[in-house]
């Protein structure tokens, strides 16, 4: 006879070790799930396996050399970390970057954030599901925008373009015409994806309501740029504390409404054009002139001060804490990265999910190691 | 009927022929497939896709396939030995097994079976329990969470499946294949079943693992499912079979549902025709099968459970109603074309319905002017300047 109570079936809940070697973990990034049959019950990060010390480093060299590894932490988005970067400095020494270097800055940084997005749009399909189609989509279009990237500034990855004060050398004389032509390919491109996905039913059903922060919640972890903007809080940094030249400029801040996985989707493709229109805006508005301020120290030894510069990085509000004692290195250098301050809600948006799910929130949120770790 | 292969006139000999043939065709096919899904993809894809090794890299799946038997065939120390090393097999076998009773024209095949649409569907339907033990004697999570998935996705579809064919087997009153071929000389069932054709096709594509449903491999979750501590020639047999089911499936809906090598409208074809009628039709279903794949994101498996049990399976049971009413009470087959389009309709409508299509608007905040007058001032600057 069977007794009545091993009928029951006796259910175990498994630890599934997701990474660091793990296809859509984004780079080395490893979460530890534990798992009741499909469902998510407790989620724990683990990060650090690209910590490099870039901060520590940054603060063992001069000003100028320093730059190199502001490139190396959010390396989708090199532009806006040395900007956020050479502000802090420029602040700190009271240095006033020429008008055409604010106007190629903020080009370069919007077409920045454009490739950051076509990155995340690609690999948010594959985390889906597609078997590589959003990603070659993405990518076709990221890369004639790394073509100008390159021509600029003799690299693919590691610009280490701008410097404290305005910019390594000018552009070159065709730079307007290049970013000109290459502006309808990524509408199209950006169209394109949107045509793939948007209007998806399976995409529909995959990511709305899935992964749903209010925003209310995303406010009290910290979550900043698209993520943010996806619940619903209208903040931008340049908007609501212009830095640079962004004030003159006209263009839309996107917002979701109920904070899931679709509208942070929608979120970063509005974004995407909205940063097209920018670059038109200044490509029309770029003065002639001289790159760097005429007086410009040959070292550069600053006063003893804090500054804190942030810019709104492609993953939100990307900051450089930089505390000076004198002499031409920093004492301290803290970098607030976006991708580690939004990371920190993962559990959160995750527990109850399914595993399929927990792959697709890791993936909306859009992080790079390079960036949590430093 | 003559079978594929020369008779001999020994049972033995016969036999070993047509193992042969079938080995033959089964391994061109998947290598001609496994190309043309590289081909496909590109396209899609905006890429080239193999160029190199051949005329237009014709022969790449060869050096892949001389590539993974060359390689080493490596076991994880804690695996269940023999569990382990006949999984492969497991899964290879009943895909290769039915292809004994597919007629590939009026004349040819291994067997023509009075059950082989039984036969079919009951011999592909074993191929769960080797994913299920690819699976579990692994010793890996992710391998046992896809041979999970696998055996639930591979049990469920199973069921729609074989009551759309089923509903086939009523009106033609026979499971033999050719017989069903030959009551579609006039008009092809598609044409009477709609319903009945587009559950085929879904569940075929869950049958197949292909995107949408390819739930239990998934690239991006279980990184490969069943497959993921299988390397060298086991692997490539799992490959080998999951094409060979392509084929498989696709030839059961050519001659299920397009009627095989018979030209519609009751014209008598020619050996060499019918070749190319059931080569033509066979792509059709391989062509749609592979475009799906590259143009589709994966469901959930909870979505993908409930969508089998709570729309197809019904359907398919009112595919099969129809089909009774037809039959008993002779009504003609207008009728059965009617209902079946609405029921396919419903199937729609239930999808329309069951998914939030509702478009998103985003709310745009301008930042001083706004985009929109941003595009006038643009145009202002270029018309001034």
């Amino acid at each position: 006879m069977v007794q009545e109570h091993e009928l029951e079936p006796e259910t175990v809940d498994i630890g599934v070790n997701m990474g660091p070697q793990h296809p859509s973990t984004h780079g080395v990034f490893r979460m530890v799930l534990t798992i009741d049959g499909e469902r998510v019950v407790d989620v724990e990060p683990h990060i650090g396996y690209m910590h490099r010390g870039a901060e520590k480093l940054s603060e063992s060299m001069d000003y100028r050399a320093a730059i190199g590894f502001q490139d190396r932490t959010d390396y989708l988005a090199q532009f806006m970390n040395e900007q956020a970067y050479c502000m802090a400095v420029e602040e700190l020494l009271e240095l006033e970057v020429p008008e055409r270097s604010e106007y190629i800055r903020v080009i370069l940084c919007e077409l920045n954030r454009v490739t950051s997005h076509l990155m995340f749009l690609g690999a948010f399909g594959i985390d889906l599901g597609y078997f590589g189609t959003s990603f070659t989509y993405g990518f076709r279009e990221r890369e004639r925008i790394q073509d100008i990237f390159e021509e600029v500034t003799g690299d693919r990855l590691m610009y280490a373009y701008f410097r404290p004060g305005g910019l390594a050398w000018d552009v070159p004389d065709n730079f307007v015409q290049m970013v000109r032509d290459v502006l309808p390919h990524t509408r199209q491109g950006l169209k394109d994806l949107d045509l793939l996905m948007t209007q998806n039913e399976i995409v529909a059903v995959r990511t709305k309501g899935i992964g749903a922060m209010s925003a209310e919640e995303s406010i009290n972890w910290g979550l900043s740029g698209p993520l943010l903007r996806a619940a619903g809080v209208d903040w931008d940094l340049r908007k609501d504390k212009p830095y640079s030249i962004y004030d003159r400029f006209d263009y839309d801040i996107p917002l979701g409404s109920h904070g899931d996985l679709f509208d942070r989707f929608l979120v970063r493709l509005e974004e995407a054009r909205q940063s097209l229109c920018i670059v038109e805006q200044a490509l029309d508005q770029l003065p002639d002139g001289p790159i760097m301020p005429e007086k410009m120290p040959r070292r550069l030894r600053g006063p003893e001060a804090e500054v804190y510069t942030a810019v709104e990085g492609a993953r939100g509000e990307y900051g450089v804490y930089l505390v000076s004692k004198g002499g031409d290195k920093p004492y301290r250098l803290k970098m607030r990265s976006p991708s580690f301050c939004n990371l920190s809600a993962l559990r959160d948006m995750t527990v109850g999910s399914y595993v399929a799910d927990a792959v697709a929130i890791l993936g909306s949120i859009d992080i790079v190691l390079g960036c949590v770790d430093r | 009927m003559l079978a594929l292969t020369y008779d001999v006139g020994n049972i033995w000999l016969d036999s070993l022929l047509g193992v042969l043939a079938l080995v033959a065709l089964m391994t061109v096919s998947a290598l001609m497939l496994i190309w043309l899904e590289r081909k496909i993809s590109a396209r899609i894809q905006m890429r080239l896709g193999p160029m190199r090794v051949g005329p237009y890299g014709l022969l790449q799946t060869a050096a892949d396939a001389l590539k993974l038997i060359g390689k080493e065939d490596l076991r994880p120390k804690t695996a269940n030995r023999w569990v382990f090393e006949l999984a492969p097999f497991a899964v290879f076998v009943p895909t290769f097994a039915a292809l004994v009773t597919i007629p590939f024209t009026r004349d040819w095949a291994i067997a023509f079976l009075d059950l082989g649409l039984f036969y079919v569907v009951a011999v592909t339907g074993l191929a769960f329990v080797g994913f299920l033990m690819a699976g579990w004697a692994s010793d890996n999570k992710y391998a046992l969470l896809g041979g999970m998935r696998a055996a639930a996705q591979l049990i469920s579809y199973e069921v729609p499946m074989v009551v759309t064919l089923v509903a086939v087997a009523m009106v033609a009153g026979s499971l033999n294949l050719s017989e069903i071929v030959l009551f579609q000389n006039r008009i092809p069932l598609f044409v009477w079943q709609p319903l009945g054709f587009f559950i085929f096709i879904v569940a075929a594509l869950a049958e197949l693992e292909r995107q949408p449903f390819d739930i239990p491999t998934a690239e991006s979750e279980v990184v490969g499912g069943p497959f993921i501590e299988y390397s060298g020639i086991r692997w490539s047999m799992f490959f080998l079979a999951s094409y060979t089911s392509l084929l498989i499936y696709s030839l059961l809906g050519s001659i299920v549902f397009l009627g095989g090598w018979e030209w519609p409208l009751g014209t008598e074809a020619g050996l060499w025709l019918q070749i190319l009628l059931i080569l033509v039709k066979t792509s059709l279903f391989i062509a749609f099968f592979m475009w799906v794949r590259f143009a589709l994101v994966r469901l959930r498996i909870d979505q993908l459970m409930s969508y089998c049990w709570k729309v197809l399976i019904p359907l398919a049971f009112l595919q099969v109603f129809l089909n009774g009413l037809v039959l008993v009470y002779g009504w003609p087959d207008g009728f059965l074309l009617l209902t079946s389009g609405a029921g396919l309709a419903l199937a729609m409508y239930i999808i329309y319905r069951a998914v939030d299509t509702e478009p998103r608007e985003l709310r745009m905040v301008p930042a001083r002017g706004g985009g929109s007058s941003a595009q006038a001032a643009t145009v202002d600057a270029t018309g001034s300047g």
